[in-house]
C-alpha cells in the first residue's frame, strides 16, 4: 500500500503525472474503435429482445404444480437448446397448473417445447396443454414514455451542469462521455446476445446516472483547479490533466468498489446460475460502470479541453505559459554573449560618436520615454507585473479614515 | 461556510434516534420482512375477458390504461399483458390482491348529461325538480344520500357495442362527434347482451328502446326542456330493475339515455340529454374529504373544454331547479341540482363512498376509460409462484453478500483506520434502508423483485463513493500541510460540494423517470431515488460527524501507523503539526 499511496501523493501535487489530455487521440482512437465494434455488433447481430417487448407463445399445463415441478420445466424448456426458449418464464398457477412464457416459437420448435414438457410432467399434450399468444407487456407505449423521459433527463441534466459549472461545454463533454457508456454497453448486449429485459433497462438507467455522476466528480475538481487560470501561470490543459490525475486514485478506488459487488453478482449469474435477469441486470452494470469511470476521464475531460481550447482566456493562457517556458529554459538568451568580432562599445555616446564620423545615417538609439514615477500621490500607480490576488483581507469590511478636513466635524 | 459542527457527538445521536425511530415504525407495521416482487414470490393473476370482439388496437390501449391504472403509485410493479385476442392478464405482488379487481376493471366511462325526466319529479321539461338535498355553496355536492357507485352491488356493467373501440375511445377522440360516428347497439344486441347478468325482464325489454332524440339532440341546453316525444314515451315506459340492479343501458354520448340511479336511488329513472362533458374532459381526480365534512368524495377538476361546459351547465341551471347528473358507465350516481355559479371547473361526486371505494374509482378516472368493457363472468383470478427459479434467490444474496465482503475488505485494506468509517457507513445505510424498504412496503405497496434487490447491492458503490471522495479530499488537505482537524473540516466543504452536486444528478434522473416513465422503469427510479437520499443523509448525519469525533483521538491525529492518516499512507515525510501534540 504505502508505493500506491506515495503514488497518490506524487499524482497530488504533480511530481509524477500521467498525459491524459496530450495523447487525447490515442483515447479516442481507442473508444472509436470499441464504439465501432459496438455499432457493428448492434447493426448486424441486432439486440436479443425478451418477450416482455415481443410477446410469445404461452403454455398452460394442468399438473400438480409445485415450485420444483416450475424450476425443473424452467431447466428442462431452456435445456432444448432454441434460442426463443433459452430463458422461459415459469410460474405456477393456483394449485394445479403452471404456466410457460417463451419468445414466439415456429411450429417445430413448439412441437419441440411441448415434448420437453411432456418429458417433465407427464402432461396429455392435447388435454392438460393450452397453448395461447401473450402480447408485450412492454408496448410501445411505456418504450415511448420511457424514451420521453429520458429526453426530458438529459435536457435536464445538460442545463444543471451549465448551471453548476457556469460552462455548456462541460455539458457537451458529459453527454458525450454518457453517449460512448450507452453505446459501447448496449453493443455488448448485441454481442453476447444476452437477452434484453426490462432488468437490463433498469441496468442501463443505473448507468445513465453512474456516467454522469463519475464525469461530475472529476469536473468538479477540473473547475476548481481551473478557477483563477490567469493567477496559477499555467495553461487550461495542464490544470486539467493535474486535475484528472488528483482525482485518479478516488477513481480507482471508486470503481473498484463499485464492480466488486456488480462483479459477485456477474459471476453467480452468467456461471453458476446460466440464465435470469441477474445476469442480464449485472453485465449491463458491469460494462457501463467500467465504460462510465474510463469514459469521464479519458473522453470527457480531453474533449472538455478540447472544446476550450478556442477561448480567448485559455489562448491567452497558452501563449503566456510558451514564451514563459522559453524563458525558463534560458533566463539569459536576451543577454549578448561575447564574440570574437564582436563591435565593441563601451557607451552609447561613444559608439554614436564614432559611427558618426564615418556616415551620418547611423540610427540614433533613444531611450524609451520615462513614465511618471509612482510617488504615492495623485492618480499615478505602477502597473500591475500579474493579475492582483486577492488580499487576505478581501470581502471584509475595512476600517475607513475620514480625511482630517471631515474628521470631527458634524 | 462550514457550518460548525463542534458538537459531532449531537448530530449522532440525533441521527440515530432517527433510525430508532423509523425502526419503531416498523415495529408498529408489524413486519420484518419486506414484500417480495412478482418474480420472487408470486401474486395474484386476474385474467379478465373482452366482451365481444375488440380490436388488437383497442385491447392494447385498455391494457395500457389498466397498467397505469394498477401503477398508478409506480411501486407495486405489476405486469399487464395481453393474451389471444380478447383476454388481459393482469399480474400483481401479493398472494391475495382481489380488492384490485375493481378497479381493473371498470370502464370508468364518465358523462356529465342534463335531467330532462325523473321518476322523482313527476314532469319532464327540468321545470320542477325539487331535490331534497342539502348543498354547499360553490360546490356541486350531489345528494346527501345517492349511489355507492363502487359498491360490489352495482357494478357498472354497460354493455359495449360491437364497435367498441370506437365507441369512446379514452384520452384521445374529442367529445363531439357529430357525425354519428359511434353506431348505436341495435335492439337485438343490447337485449341479447343484456340476457344474462340482468334479473329483471322486464329492464332488459325497456332498454331495446334507444330514443334517438329528434331535432334538438345536439342541444343539450335546449333539448333538457323540450324532451322529443319519442324520448319521453320510452322514458315512460322504461322500468328500473327492481332489485337494485344496474340496467341495462346502452350509454351512447351522442343520444339521450334513460337510465336509473344506484345505491338508494336505484329505483328512480332518469331520461338524460346526449353527453356535455365527458371522462376525457377531466384533468385530475381525487379521493378525498373535504374540510368540514365526513364522508369521502371524488372531486373532479376539468380542463380547458370541460371548464366551459361545465360553466355553460352551471349559468343555465343556476337558480333553477334543473338537475345535472353524473354518469358513469351507464348509471348516474348523483343528479345534483346547481346552488351556485360554478365557473373554476371543479366538481364533485359524492356519495356512500369508502376510503377504498373513493380511491378505486378515482384512480380509475384519472388514467381514463377503457374502450372495452369485460365479461364478469370471465374474470378469474389465480393464486401464482415466484418466476424465478428459487435458488435466483439465494444465489442473489450470496453474491451480493460476498461482494460487500469484499468491498469492505478492500476499505480496510486501503483506509485501514478509516476503513472502519466505511464498514459503519455501509453498515449503517444498509440498516436505514432496509428500514425504508419496510416502511414503503407496509404503506405504499412497494414490492422488492429482484432486479430492485441487485439494484440496492449496486447502490453500494455509489454510496460509497461519497466516502472515498471524502476521504481523498481529507488526504489532499492533510498533504497540503494542514492538520487532520482542519483536514477534516476544510476536506469536508469541498467533498460536500461535489457530492452534493453528483448526487444532484441521481435524483434528477430518479425523479424525471418516476414522472414520466412507466411499469418496471417507474420502480427502478423510486429505488434509485431512495438510495441517493440515504446515501446523502448517511453522508451529511453519520459519516462527517464519526470522522470529526474520531479527529479528536489521537490515534488519527497523530497519524498512527493504522489509522490510514500516518505519514506513509499519505506519502509524505513528515506530519504536520496539530492535534494534541
Amino acid at each position: 500500500m504505502g508505493k500506491f499511496s506515495r503514488l497518490g501523493n506524487d499524482l497530488y501535487n504533480g511530481r509524477r503525472s500521467i498525459d491524459f489530455i496530450g495523447r487525447k487521440w490515442i483515447w479516442y482512437a481507442v473508444s472509436g474503435v470499441i464504439v465501432l465494434l459496438a455499432v457493428i455488433g448492434l447493426s448486424t447481430k441486432g439486440l436479443n429482445m425478451g418477450i416482455e417487448f415481443t410477446g410469445g407463445a404461452q403454455y398452460q399445463v394442468t399438473t400438480s404444480a409445485s415450485q420444483d415441478t416450475a424450476d425443473k420445466l424452467q431447466k428442462a424448456v431452456a435445456d432444448t437448446g432454441i434460442p426463443s426458449a433459452a430463458s422461459p418464464i415459469v410460474t405456477t398457477a393456483g394449485t394445479d397448473s403452471v404456466i410457460i412464457q417463451t419468445e414466439p416459437l415456429t411450429e417445430e420448435e413448439n412441437s419441440t417445447v411441448i415434448d420437453a414438457i411432456v418429458g417433465v410432467t407427464g402432461a396429455d399434450p392435447t388435454d392438460d396443454i393450452s397453448q395461447s399468444e401473450i402480447g408485450a407487456s412492454w408496448g410501445k407505449d411505456v418504450a415511448k414514455r420511457s424514451i420521453i423521459g429520458l429526453v426530458v433527463f438529459l435536457f435536464a441534466v445538460v442545463l444543471f451542469i451549465w448551471a453548476y459549472f457556469r460552462e455548456w461545454k462541460m455539458s457537451v463533454a458529459a453527454i458525450v462521455a454518457l453517449a460512448h457508456d450507452l453505446i459501447i454497453t448496449v453493443g455488448i448486449y448485441a454481442l453476447s446476445g444476452f437477452e434484453v429485459t426490462p432488468a437490463t433497462v433498469t441496468g442501463v438507467l443505473t448507468i445513465l446516472g453512474f456516467s454522469l455522476y463519475d464525469t461530475v466528480v472529476v469536473f468538479d475538481k477540473v473547475r476548481e483547479n481551473t478557477k483563477n487560470l490567469r493567477d496559477r501561470r499555467t495553461t487550461y490543459a495542464a490544470q486539467a490533466n493535474l486535475a484528472v490525475n488528483q482525482t485518479l486514485v478516488r477513481s480507482v478506488n471508486t470503481s473498484i468498489v463499485a464492480l466488486i459487488p456488480v462483479g459477485a453478482i456477474l459471476y453467480v449469474g452468467a456461471v453458476q446460475l446460466g440464465s435470469g435477469p441477474l445476469k442480464d441486470l449485472a453485465l449491463a452494470l458491469f460494462v457501463g460502470m467500467a465504460a462510465g469511470a474510463y469514459s469521464s476521464i479519458f473522453i470527457a475531460t480531453p474533449l472538455l479541453v478540447q472544446l476550450k481550447s478556442n477561448e480567448s482566456e485559455v489562448k491567452l493562457a497558452e501563449k503566456r505559459d510558451a514564451s514563459r517556458k522559453r524563458h525558463e529554459a534560458d533566463r539569459y538568451a536576451s543577454v549578448p554573449v561575447f564574440k570574437e568580432d564582436m563591435p565593441l562599445v563601451d557607451e552609447p555616446g561613444e559608439r554614436e560618436r564614432g559611427r558618426d564620423d564615418e556616415d551620418g545615417t547611423a540610427p540614433v538609439a533613444t531611450a524609451p520615454p520615462r513614465r511618471p514615477e509612482a510617488s504615492g500621490r495623485g492618480r499615478i500607480a505602477p502597473p500591475a507585473r500579474g493579475p492582483v490576488r486577492e488580499s487576505g483581507a478581501s470581502g471584509r469590511v475595512q476600517p475607513t479614515r475620514q480625511t482630517r478636513s471631515k474628521r470631527g466635524k458634524k | 461556510m462550514a457550518r460548525k459542527t463542534a458538537r459531532p457527538g449531537r448530530t449522532l445521536v440525533v441521527f440515530f434516534l432517527g433510525l430508532a425511530i423509523s425502526y419503531g415504525l416498523v415495529a408498529l407495521g408489524g413486519t420484518w420482512k419486506p414484500e417480495l416482487g412478482l418474480d420472487l414470490q408470486g401474486g395474484t393473476r386476474i385474467t379478465l375477458t373482452a366482451k365481444g370482439n375488440p380490436t388488437a388496437e383497442s385491447l392494447n390501449e385498455a391494457r395500457g390504461i389498466i397498467d397505469q391504472r394498477v401503477n398508478g403509485s409506480g411501486v407495486t410493479e405489476a405486469e399487464v399483458t395481453t393474451q389471444g385476442n380478447r383476454y388481459v392478464v393482469v399480474e400483481i405482488p401479493g398472494k391475495s390482491r382481489r380488492d384490485l379487481v375493481e378497479t381493473v376493471k371498470r370502464q370508468a366511462q364518465l358523462r356529465f348529461r342534463l335531467v330532462a325526466c325523473s321518476s322523482q319529479t313527476a314532469a319532464c321539461g327540468g321545470s320542477t325538480a325539487t331535490d331534497p338535498t342539502t348543498q354547499l355553496p360553490g360546490v356541486t355536492t350531489p345528494e346527501s344520500t345517492p349511489s355507492g357507485a363502487a359498491s360490489p352491488s352495482a357494478d357498472p356493467t354497460a354493455p359495449s357495442s360491437e364497435s367498441s373501440g370506437k365507441n369512446r375511445a379514452p384520452l384521445l377522440l374529442d367529445k363531439k362527434k357529430k357525425a354519428a360516428a359511434s353506431p348505436s347497439a341495435s335492439p337485438s344486441d343490447a337485449a341479447s347482451e343484456s340476457a344474462s347478468p340482468s334479473a329483471d325482464p322486464s329492464a332488459s325489454e325497456s332498454t331495446t328502446t334507444s330514443p334517438d332524440g329528434g331535432d334538438l339532440v345536439d342541444q343539450p341546453i335546449k333539448w333538457y326542456k323540450q324532451p322529443d316525444d319519442a324520448s319521453v314515451k320510452a322514458f315512460n315506459k322504461f322500468e328500473c330493475p327492481a332489485d337494485g340492479k344496474a340496467p341495462i343501458v346502452d350509454d351512447n354520448p351522442d343520444k339521450p339515455l334513460i337510465t336509473c340511479g344506484t345505491g338508494d336511488e336505484a329505483g328512480i329513472k332518469y331520461l338524460l340529454s346526449s353527453a356535455l362533458i365527458e371522462g376525457t374532459d377531466l384533468k385530475s381526480a381525487a379521493a378525498e374529504i373535504p374540510q368540514q365534512q365526513v364522508n369521502w368524495v371524488v372531486s373532479l377538476a376539468f380542463n380547458g373544454t370541460g371548464t366551459d361546459e361545465f360553466t355553460k351547465i352551471s349559468r343555465e341551471l343556476y337558480n333553477t331547479d334543473g338537475q345535472f347528473a353524473v354518469v358513469l358507465d351507464g348509471q348516474v350516481l348523483s343528479a345534483p341540482t346547481m346552488n351556485g355559479l360554478i365557473t373554476n371547473g371543479q366538481a364533485q361526486i359524492s356519495g356512500n363512498f369508502t376510503e377504498a371505494t373513493a380511491m378505486s374509482l378515482a384512480t380509475s378516472l384519472k388514467f381514463g376509460a377503457l374502450p372495452i368493457s369485460f365479461d364478469d363472468a370471465g374474470t378469474q383470478t389465480d393464486v401464482i409462484g415466484p418466476s424465478l427459479a428459487g435458488d435466483q434467490l439465494s444465489a442473489g444474496i450470496t453474491a451480493g453478500l460476498a461482494g460487500l465482503f469484499l468491498v469492505m475488505l478492500y476499505c480496510l485494506i486501503y483506509y485501514r483506520g478509516l476503513g472502519l468509517v466505511v464498514i459503519a457507513s455501509l453498515v449503517v445505510a444498509a440498516a436505514a434502508t432496509y428500514s425504508m424498504v419496510l416502511l414503503l412496503s407496509k404503506g405504499a405497496g412497494f414490492t422488492l423483485s429482484l432486479p430492485g434487490i441487485a439494484g440496492l447491492i449496486v447502490a453500494v458503490g455509489i454510496t460509497a463513493d461519497s466516502f472515498i471522495v471524502f476521504f481523498e479530499r481529507i488526504r489532499d488537505e492533510m498533504r497540503d500541510g494542514k492538520s487532520m482537524r482542519v483536514a477534516v473540516e476544510t476536506g469536508w466543504v469541498r467533498a460536500r460540494n461535489t457530492c452534493l452536486a453528483a448526487d444532484t444528478v441521481s435524483l434528477l434522473a430518479a425523479v424525471v423517470l418516476y414522472i414520466f416513465a412507466a411499469g418496471v422503469v417507474k420502480g427502478f427510479a423510486f429505488a434509485l431515488g431512495l438510495s441517493t437520499l440515504i446515501d446523502l443523509a448517511i453522508f451529511f448525519w453519520f459519516t462527517h460527524p464519526m470522522v470529526s469525533y474520531l479527529a479528536r483521538y489521537r490515534f488519527f491525529n497523530k497519524g498512527h501507523k493504522l489509522s490510514g492518516l500516518d505519514p506513509e499512507a499519505l506519502g509524505i515525510n513528515r506530519l504536520p503539526a496539530g492535534g494534541r501534540a
